[in-house]
């Protein structure tokens, strides 16, 4: 049995231990907003945050975070890191969306971290994340947006 | 089909009252008209099919085109908003289940490809909505006893004085009006909608991971699948031990299906290590000695000799005698994957008499034809769910339903509800590439530098050969397509002798269009070639092509239009230079400048500008969106993407060897369209091929070396 902290809520798993957390939160736990993209940790697909760390999930044994606080794109939206995907809405940057959430993921970990990010920052923290749409100068503007202090985006937007 | 469209109207009428306009259903005969692919029938549209209003004032469209990125889920609502007179905000967006009355306007089938949804549906969705809007007009006015003609529709109401009324209020007694036979299309002038930067619909839920791909899409019982495939193209299994797979916790069955062995497990997991655990002897057949390297060989032989003919005029021979000076060069592209994000997978259920599909596909209706094939049943037992695609380049487009029809084949064996996922490696390993090309380009100038001979010579597998669409896009050993964006390029046909030639050799790998096709390799050596000779004439590029396009005013239009917001000719930041390119491709015109640097053998693109002319623009944003992406697509092909293969087996298979772009090497990308009233054309696939010929162009300018195969490399 694994416990698992996700968004907030306690689950308790009877699944094998190597299985990488992507396909737990997917497949038992109904959480498909985090993708699969590679399962090697080179696309950033399935992106979460592990004690407010981005993580990939696709190459994360489940066991090595059991009792961690597990933040996925679903959760998210509970907290003050929303104003990310509104920033994504803002500068229309999603095309097919299948890698955004996990962008979004790797963006909220980066302005945690640095508030006001350079492009530099973003170069460094945006790119284990692949968009084959092709997005990229998009998500940096929106990453800039977001870390704009919310008065000003008002007026911005 | 009519079973098809009767459950579409139970599905309408069973969702309660006022929720649908009842247009009456297009006759059968035009159904089966449709359904014979000869020709979709014209206006009126059956509206019906395309449009719900519910009694809540939501409006409802359904997109007879697969969104995967390229902005349908915006665009087609934009058209139909603007006749009906919609509040934007009450818009909600649905993919139409596979049936004949959302056959492609021009290609009789449910398909997404071509950069053709905009175009297509313009029509079609304009009328449903004007349709929809002279019907709820007409029961206000019965209402009202007033004459229809006194009132309008505006923001979600039917307005007549001081009277107004809701869609949503209108909706069921204009259920039971007769549709118009006719209706007026709005005057562009007067349009609010179209036109107009429009913010993409499905953003939010896709930010927010809320967008269901098909990956995601879960039912009760549902298995998950691997397929063990072939490793080399044409193997067959000669055998197989499951023992050690079965012996995995959670795998439920181990099955064999046409392309493989299927292990189907409880979930993804138990299904890999299951497949880790299978043991299969393979009969590699002749697909083993297969080698890139070999092929390259082959295909610079035959590029030697002239080759099925495409175009000719004049008199080649005379045309190179007469010439001061005669330039030559080769160019080769290699097998590329289409590498969408989200890699194929696709969920069968089947029950007594039904085929229940979901799948990211932009060919429904081959889809469903080969399902019911497979699955024993009618064509109107099979029914398609489409899910937003991860992403789609031409590869959910296969002529053989390869993802859907393993999926059918595997639930048929397993006995269950499967969902059939590939894993990155599976996806790069399953064939359906862009083929390899390879060109010889044979051009004598004037003394002036004009070319008097242009003799081109394309060698690569036929994409059509061998599929449904091939006697429709084979035409006297010539695939279209092989040749598409050079047999009308305006350098081909302003040289009065030319030639172009197709040579076709046959390969088992199998190969598929990708995001612009034909005009990748065919822009790439004619805008390499047009650079060489502008450079071996002494002249600009730029001003090289003016004299060459001067009577093209909308390939001119998009050059001047990138040359001058790039600013062409004027001094750049250090280390910094420019190339030139631009190409028409699926009746669009793009200009694109580059702007790299070089520093050792590292190639570095900073800057893009690129002008589009699109003919009437429907949707700005839309149009900037596809043109950069676009442009990003082009560059990890030009800088980075290489599929080789080697006894067979394809050496590629996943990111760390099949490189993508990334953040931190994407340039900026500034987007400028021409305005015009012309027709519309693509916007999809035409921001793809300037771009590699731009960046040799611009490698060119930096270093002196002309870089004549992709990926480049400098070293």
């Amino acid at each position: 049995m694994i416990e698992l902290l996700v968004n907030g809520k306690r689950h308790v798993l009877n699944v094998r231990p190597d299985t990488p957390l992507l396909w737990v939160l997917r497949e038992d736990l109904g959480l498909t907003g985090t993708k699969y993209g590679c399962g090697m940790a080179l696309c950033g697909a399935c992106t979460v945050h592990v004690d407010g760390q981005a993580r990939r999930s696709c190459v994360a044994p489940v066991s090595s975070v059991a009792g961690k606080a597990i933040t996925t794109i679903e959760g998210l939206a509970d907290g003050p890191w929303r104003v990310v995907e509104g920033a994504w809405v803002a500068e229309d940057v999603p095309q097919c969306g299948y890698c955004q959430p996990g962008q979004v993921m790797a963006a909220a970990a980066l302005l945690k971290a640095r508030p006001r990010p350079t492009d530099e920052d973003i170069d460094a923290a945006m790119s284990g994340n692949i968009c084959r749409c092709g997005t990229y100068q998009r998500i940096r503007a929106a990453i800039h947006r977001a870390a704009v202090p919310a008065e000003k985006n008002e007026k911005r937007s | 089909m009519s079973a098809v469209r009767g459950l579409d109207r139970r599905k309408f009428l069973k969702t309660s009252a006022g929720l649908v306009i009842g247009f009456t259903m297009a006759p059968r005969s035009a159904l089966l008209r449709a359904q014979t692919a000869a020709g979709v029938p014209k206006p009126p549209p059956d509206a019906n099919a395309f449009l719900r209003i519910g009694a809540d004032d939501r409006v409802t469209v359904l997109l007879a085109h697969s969104e995967m990125g390229q902005g349908v889920w915006t665009t087609l609502p934009m058209l139909v908003a603007e006749e009906l007179g919609c509040d934007w905000s009450t818009i909600r967006v649905e993919h139409a289940p596979a049936a004949p009355a959302y056959f492609h306007t021009s290609y009789g089938m449910q398909m997404t490809g071509g950069s053709t949804s905009t175009w297509s549906e313009y029509d079609r969705y304009r009328q449903v909505g004007a349709i929809a809007r002279e019907m709820l007009i007409a029961a206000a006015a019965a209402q009202w006893k007033v004459d229809p003609s006194s009132c309008h529709a505006e923001k979600g109401h039917v307005v007549c004085g001081g009277r107004k009324a809701s869609f949503g209020q209108l909706a069921a007694a204009a259920q039971k009006r007769t549709p118009p036979a006719a209706v007026r299309l709005k005057d562009p002038k007067d349009w609010t909608i179209l036109g107009k930067p429009t913010r993409r619909l499905d953003a939010a839920d896709k930010a927010a991971g809320r967008a269901e791909f098909g990956l995601d899409v879960q039912l009760p019982g549902l298995l998950t699948a691997l397929v063990a495939r072939a490793p080399v193209f044409g193997a067959r299994v000669k055998s197989f031990r499951a023992d050690k797979a079965k012996a995995v916790d959670g795998v439920r069955a181990v099955v064999q299906v046409p392309s493989g062995v299927a292990v189907v497990a409880d979930r993804f997991y138990s299904a890999k290590l299951g497949r880790d655990a299978l043991e299969i002897e393979w009969d590699l057949g002749p697909g083993r000695d297969l080698s890139t390297d070999k092929m390259r060989a082959e295909y610079r032989a035959l590029a030697q000799t002239p080759g099925a003919q495409a175009a000719a005029a004049g008199d080649l021979e005379a045309g190179f005698r007469s010439a001061a000076r005669t330039l030559e060069a080769e160019y080769e592209v290699p097998f590329l994957a289409h590498a969408t994000m989200e890699p194929q997978n696709c969920t069968v259920r089947l029950s007594e008499g039904k085929c229940e599909i979901w799948a990211g596909t932009q060919f429904q209706t081959m889809d469903q034809k080969i399902a019911a094939e497979i699955a024993g049943l009618k064509l109107e037992q099979v029914e398609i769910h489409t899910p937003f695609l991860g992403g789609g380049f031409g590869r959910r487009a296969t002529p053989t339903s390869q993802v859907v029809a393993e999926a059918v084949h595997v639930a048929k064996a397993a006995g269950a509800p499967v969902k059939v996922v590939w894993t990155r490696e599976d996806d790069m390993r399953g064939g359906y590439y862009r083929p390899m090309w390879l060109q010889r380009l044979r051009v004598g100038v004037d003394a002036e530098g004009s070319p008097v001979a242009w003799q081109q010579t394309v060698v690569g597998q036929s994409i059509m050969e061998g599929t449904f669409f091939a006697p429709m896009m084979i035409k006297d050993g010539v695939d279209g397509t092989s040749v598409e964006g050079a047999a009308d390029s305006p350098y081909l046909k302003g040289t009065p002798n030319h030639r172009l030639g197709l040579h076709s050799p046959k390969t088992p790998i199998t190969v598929l269009w990708w995001r612009s096709v034909g005009n990748v390799h065919t822009a790439f050596a004619a805008e390499s070639m047009v650079d060489e000779l502008a450079h071996a004439a002494g002249q600009d590029p730029l001003d090289y092509r003016r004299r060459m396009l001067k009577d093209h005013p909308r390939h001119l239009g998009v050059l001047n239009l990138a040359a001058e917001k790039a600013g062409w000719g004027r001094p750049l930041p250090a280390g910094r230079f420019q190339g030139i390119a631009l190409h028409e491709s699926f009746g669009s015109w793009v200009a694109e400048v580059a702007e790299v640097s070089v520093a050792g053998d590292r190639i570095r693109v900073h800057r893009v500008i690129c002008a589009v002319d699109c003919g009437i623009c429907i949707n700005p944003a839309g149009v900037a969106a596809q043109m950069e992406g676009g442009i990003i697509y082009g560059l990890t092909a030009a800088l980075h993407g290489e599929l080789t293969f080697r006894d067979g087996r394809l050496e590629q298979s996943n990111f760390h060897d099949y490189p993508m772009m990334r953040m931190r090497e994407a340039p900026s990308v500034e987007v400028h369209i021409v305005p015009s009233t012309e027709k519309s054309g693509g916007a999809g696939e035409p921001g793809v091929p300037p771009i590699a010929p731009a960046v040799a162009n611009a490698i060119f300018a930096a270093t002196g070396k002309r870089l004549r195969r992709l990926p480049f490399q400098l070293a």
